[in-house]
């Protein structure tokens, strides 16, 4: 763990100045007007949004994969981030976009809507198989509701609000999003940190957790908690960001000695990575307009996930 | 240190069971499929709940889940790892209960089964037979009063059959109790101290392997005419 964390934590510390940089326009800090302002407001910001977001995402994929024991599971299958989406568009949906604290706020509310039907109904047996399934169940739900105020919206103005927002983005966020994020993902990933010792337990299954004493009940309400303030937090001031939860724990595993515990905290700086470098290839590309983050990544994401079938296909075969 | 139950009963498993069992004896638990072997064996271990009946480790109920961590050992039928992760990390993992990394019983337990100079080999590359031995290594590492074990033997040859036996029967002289469920019969007869038989969720025969064993009852109980030849100290059983 040691050595990858510190790989990434040094690729991080290359990686955030030169993304204060570069953008449509390269910033010279001593030539280029009102640079300390741009810096400052703007671009700072961002990156720091970045690197909380992807931490977050990271590290939650990371447990996630770790107590499924299963490398395809991403954080997004389990309705966390739906929800906390189908909050945010409920925001839009009514207008409060203009309230700068609106929107996160719904979006939380949404988070914890779906932490909280996740644990009424797998939280008192602490089953895996039940968690999973009730996550598919709420990632459905918010889903269908998200599509529905979709094709209710009042008007094309909401409706391209809600869209362009469901594809998440780091355009024009400020030090406001960053403050609403921050201590949530920091708390989360705390959380998710936490179940490390039970995720390694996990390795030999159920049954064996459960004889090491593993409280599956408490764990389960461990990552709710942990899933649901990292993803929740993100998809609050960033919209939806995927695969970076499946892609990065898979990326990292192979430079850690492969217990659960040690993955989660690389992944939360690979994470942070991946998000902050991809944000700023989104900004220097010569696009007429900005290509949204979340598509960026879905773009790099699927044909990964493809990539990972066939091979595990030829590893079966 | 005595694990015994009193009157255990699980709806459609186990109906009534009491038994009391001696640490230093290796127990067979023995009965045809769907007998309620592996119900009886995880109820022991505190990981089933029941509807009737206590489970109970030197006279005091079951405690909290780290206290019988502690005390028992659980090795289930069908080994399960789910990363590749290195032998040593697995044979520490029997540490978690105590809350610790304590080297010298994880040194101990590869040295018990003889998986020195495997410890940074990914488990997942190991035949079953090694796997094997690195999950008892585990168990062991956590120094229990009690190991209880489903088919330990199940999936193995017969070398690792008899290594593994040997291990258990090293264990329990050293003073640790060993629970197995075995569906081999010859098995049970030759290794264990002492013989369970359940049928159908009930304890039809508790003693020593030849009279739990004896012939009627595995006619009764099986439906199986068979005969046990005797040679060389260790009995083969023949289905007529």
């Amino acid at each position: 763990m040691k050595r990858a964390s510190l790989v990434f934590a040094g690729l991080l510390l290359i990686a955030l100045p030169l993304s204060l940089l570069a953008g449509r326009v390269w910033i010279d800090p001593a030539a280029t007007p009102n640079a300390v302002l741009i810096l400052s407001e703007l671009r700072l910001p961002r990156a720091m949004l970045a690197i909380i977001v992807g931490g977050g995402l990271g590290a939650a994929g990371a447990a996630m994969q770790g107590y499924l024991r299963n490398p395809l599971a991403d954080p997004g299958l389990f309705g966390i981030a739906p929800g906390a989406a189908l909050g945010a568009v409920v925001a839009l949906w009514f207008g409060f976009a203009a309230s700068a604290w609106l929107l996160p706020l719904f979006a939380l509310i949404g988070a914890g809507g779906a932490m909280a039907l996740l644990a009424a109904i797998a939280g008192r047996t602490g089953g895996i198989a039940l968690f999973t399934l009730a996550g598919l169940m709420v990632a459905s739900l918010a889903g269908a509701l998200t599509a529905f105020a979709i094709s209710m919206a009042p008007n094309a103005f909401a409706m391209s609000e809600i869209v362009l927002w469901l594809n998440g983005a780091l355009t024009d966020r400020s030090w406001r999003e960053v403050w609403i994020a921050a201590p949530l993902v920091a708390l989360g990933v705390f959380l998710l940190w936490r179940t490390g010792r039970s995720l390694d337990a996990l390795t030999l299954g159920e049954p064996v957790a459960r004889s090491l004493g593993i409280d599956s009940s408490r764990l389960l309400w461990l990552l709710i908690l942990g899933i649901g303030l990292t993803v929740g937090a993100s998809v609050a001031v960033a919209g939806i960001i995927g695969f970076v939860g499946l892609i990065v724990p898979h990326l990292v595993r192979p430079l850690t000695d492969r217990r659960p515990s040690q993955l989660i905290l690389p992944s939360a700086l690979a994470g942070a990575l991946l998000v902050l470098v991809a944000d700023s290839l989104v900004r220097i590309l010569p696009l007429v307009t900005e290509l949204r983050l979340g598509i960026a990544l879905s773009l790099l994401g699927a044909p990964f996930f493809l990539w990972l079938l066939l091979r595990m296909r030829r590893g079966l075969a | 240190m005595i694990l015994e139950a009193q009157g255990l009963s699980i709806a459609g498993r186990l109906d009534g069971v009491t038994c009391s069992l001696r640490p230093g004896d290796v127990t067979a638990i023995c009965g045809p499929n769907g007998a309620g072997k592996s119900s009886l064996l995880l109820a022991l271990a505190g990981l089933l709940d029941r509807d009737e009946g206590s489970v109970a480790l030197g006279g005091t109920l079951h405690a909290g889940l780290a206290d019988r961590a502690r005390r028992i050992g659980y090795l289930p039928q069908a080994p399960e790892i789910a990363w590749d992760v290195t032998v040593r990390s697995i044979v520490e993992l029997g540490r978690i209960p105590w809350r610790d990394q304590a080297r010298e019983p994880v040194d101990a337990a590869i040295e018990a089964l003889d998986l020195a100079g495997y410890e940074d080999r990914r488990a997942q590359a190991l035949s079953g037979g090694e796997q094997a031995r690195v999950l008892l290594a585990r168990v062991l590492a956590g120094q229990p009063d009690w190991i209880l074990a489903d088919e330990p033997l199940a999936a193995l040859d017969l070398a690792h059959q008899n290594a593994l036996i040997r291990h258990l029967r090293a264990a329990a002289d050293r003073g640790t109790g060993v629970v197995l469920v075995l569906h081999d019969l010859a098995m049970a007869m030759n290794h264990a101290d002492r013989v369970l038989v359940l049928e159908e969720g009930r304890m039809v025969a508790d003693g020593e392997p030849l009279e739990a064993l004896s012939e009627d009852r595995i006619s009764r109980t099986w439906g199986v005419n068979a005969r046990w030849v005797h040679e060389k100290g260790a009995r083969a059983l023949i289905a007529t």
